[in-house]
């Protein structure tokens, strides 16, 4: 193998590749392609045989694959160990990860037992001559900064849906080379004992759209609720029936649920849907946020998002600068609205 | 009954590596803090480097959740926690707040240049500290932030483990159960599949998410005790380490450019217009 190939680490969960992994993969291609090496999927974990058709459909020229029951599960010291020593023999000139919560723990680790740097959340990537600039943001998005790791390999995790995906080609074939694990059972520390699948099927990470509440989903003075309750029960029901409104909209485009820091500190829902600084950092093609007045705080985890639209009852709120489309007007008119006419409009 | 030792059911053990009752052992746990600009500053690039001028600066937000996890383990299991932070003389500041909250002790992290150090030298650091209080006490846990809110690497905390050598659970949202006798730990992760529990050996290093409980505000007391502390300054010679070599360069700070957006406001005679209109608008968009 030689040292101008690009390794792209493929996430997956469950048995399934996390879709940002092919992202990667097509980065990999056009660095591979310009440093004229070639593209070599890493794949660590269980019964992958079909995730390893995919890579190279997307692009894989190579595959280097540790599969076994003791990686059904990721744990971090297990994969690294795997990692550590393949890229430690073979010295490519990167390492792309797509940047979830798997593909960051093990590039960081990587990095430590490789005596590198990792560039992490990458949004653009140019090769100037041999070295690899990456740009990402910081200051919760206030700033830009162009990075580069001074040793090789540099590892580089990528911000999901920042590159593009390749158009996948079933006919591309490649070869494998299986490695076995590193770590016996007894040497891993970690063991998974429970999952809990997110309620909403698609993550907010990866999803192409978001449809976002905020304070405002509690003022419907309309609407009454069951008797009985204090006020700020009856303030959180109201929330409650707003997010579910939300949720009718998101459904209808194919989309995820997100919130406001203000939605969540409520009470109104749970803190996996907060988008923000203290939350996720969500860069869809469409966001809607519907009563967020758009703190500095929220914007940081949303305003990379391609288009973005705003429905909000007050004119001045920030979250207008951000729009490229922006209603003054009650998200309970208007949102009902828009489900019915995007029901239609996208039969 | 001060003094009285615990008395275990269980079978007397010869394994010398596990003596869980020859000592009543306080758990130890190390938190890690870091000062940065407060999320409302302005920020600007002057000269490729990043400026917010006279703005406060503050704990990490991420990195209150840390110490808030620290204190209320401490509190269901007694011991004592000690902050820890990596930089300049105003780091200090960063301390006095967790010592504020509550932490028993706190300890200056002085490296060789501060402005150049990345994720690299920062947990070589930061691991070797933690050794250090090790000898003293033995470390049961570390505890990070999941992140700063200023370069936003996100990394510390795993690669800290994996220079300790000890096991890494990053974003964790609530600790199910700690046993310092059986030496293992039990946590709620969150991931963006879900919620996952994961159980490992101590000690351990956690990096927590907002969910594992709103952090205290410091108690007048606690801010009077701070204002006092002496709070210790370790070198590198302290620590016994050579001076860790940063690899990952910052060569520029840009400011993003500028959004070409001006919004443009849909408005009609009733919601349904404006809905159509709306969406008439998304869809010329082809993001959908």
């Amino acid at each position: 193998m030689n040292t101008k190939s690009v390794w792209v680490y493929v996430d997956h969960f469950k048995g399934e590749a996390v879709p940002a992994s092919w992202e990667a993969v097509g980065l990999g291609r056009s660095l591979a392609g310009q440093l004229g090496g070639s593209v070599v999927a890493i794949l660590i974990g269980s019964q992958l045989d079909p995730v390893a058709k995919q890579a190279f459909s997307y692009g894989a020229d190579e595959l280097l694959m540790s599969d076994d029951p003791s990686l059904a599960d990721f744990r971090p010291e297990a994969y690294a160990a795997i990692l550590s020593k393949l890229a430690g023999e073979a010295t490519p000139r990167a390492i792309l990860f797509s940047a979830t919560s798997r593909g960051r723990e093990l590039a960081a680790m990587a990095a430590v037992d490789l005596n590198t740097g990792v560039l992490p959340d990458a949004f653009a990537e140019d090769l100037l001559g041999e070295e690899l600039v990456v740009t990402r943001s910081v200051y919760g998005g206030k700033l830009h900064a162009r990075v580069t790791c001074k040793a090789r390999p540099a590892l580089v995790t990528l911000q999901v849906r920042a590159f593009p995906r390749p158009t996948p080609d079933t006919s591309r074939m490649g070869e494998i080379r299986r490695i076995p694990p590193v770590l016996s059972e007894n040497a891993i520390p970690a063991r998974v004992v429970g999952y809990t699948q997110a309620e909403s099927g698609v993550s907010l990470a990866d999803a192409s759209v978001i449809v976002s509440g905020g304070r405002g989903t509690s003022n419907n003075p309309s609407l009454t609720p069951p008797a009985g309750m204090t006020e700020k029960d009856a303030e959180t029901w109201r929330a409650q029936q707003g997010f579910k409104l939300l949720g009718d909209l998101a459904a209808v485009l194919g989309g995820a649920v997100g919130a406001s820091r203000a939605a969540v500190d409520a009470g109104y829902i749970p803190y996996p849907h907060q988008v923000g600084q203290t939350g996720k950092v969500v860069s869809p093609d469409l966001y809607i946020a519907c009563g967020i007045s758009g703190s500095i705080q929220h914007q940081a985890g949303m305003r990379t998002s391609k288009v973005i639209v705003a429905i909000n009852k007050d004119p001045e709120a920030p979250i207008f600068k951000l729009a490229r489309f922006g209603v003054v007007g009650d998200l309970y008119k208007i949102v009902p609205e828009l489900i019915e006419t995007f029901r239609q409009r996208l039969k | 009954m001060i003094g009285c030792r615990r008395v275990g059911f269980s079978k007397v053990t010869f394994n010398q590596s596990h003596k869980p009752f020859e000592k009543e052992e306080a758990l130890k746990i190390v938190v890690c803090v870091k000062l940065v600009p407060d999320s409302a500053a302005k920020l600007v690039a002057v000269n490729g480097r990043a400026s917010w001028g006279d703005a406060q600066m503050i704990i990490n937000p991420w990195d209150e959740f840390a110490v808030e996890a620290a204190l209320r383990q401490q509190e269901a299991s007694g011991g004592s926690v000690t902050a820890i932070s990596l930089g300049g003389e105003n780091a200090r500041d960063a301390l006095k707040h967790a010592l504020a909250m509550g932490c028993e002790e706190a300890v200056l992290i002085s490296p060789p240049t501060p402005e150049g150090a990345d994720t690299q030298v920062t947990s070589q650091m930061l691991a070797a500290a933690i050794r250090k209080i090790n000898t003293q006490d033995p470390v049961l846990l570390a505890l990070f932030g999941r992140q700063a809110i200023d370069d936003e690497m996100g990394l510390t905390a795993a690669q800290t483990a994996r220079r300790l050598g000890w096991p890494s659970l990053t974003l964790v949202s609530a600790v199910q159960s700690l046993d310092q006798v059986a030496r293992k730990i039990r946590v709620d992760r969150s991931i963006e599949e879900g919620r996952q529990t994961v159980e490992t050996t101590l000690p351990a290093v956690l990096s927590v998410m907002k969910d594992i409980g709103e952090p205290r505000y410091p108690s007048f007391l606690g801010i009077r005790k701070a204002s006092r502390a002496v709070i210790p300054t370790w070198s590198l010679a302290d620590l016994g380490i050579a001076a860790p070599i940063p690899v990952v360069e910052v060569s520029e700070v840009m400011n993003p450019p500028v959004r070409e957006v001006s919004c443009e406001l849909i408005t009609g005679d009733s919601p349904r217009e404006i809905a159509v209109k709306l969406v008439d608008k998304i869809l010329a968009e082809k993001v959908l």
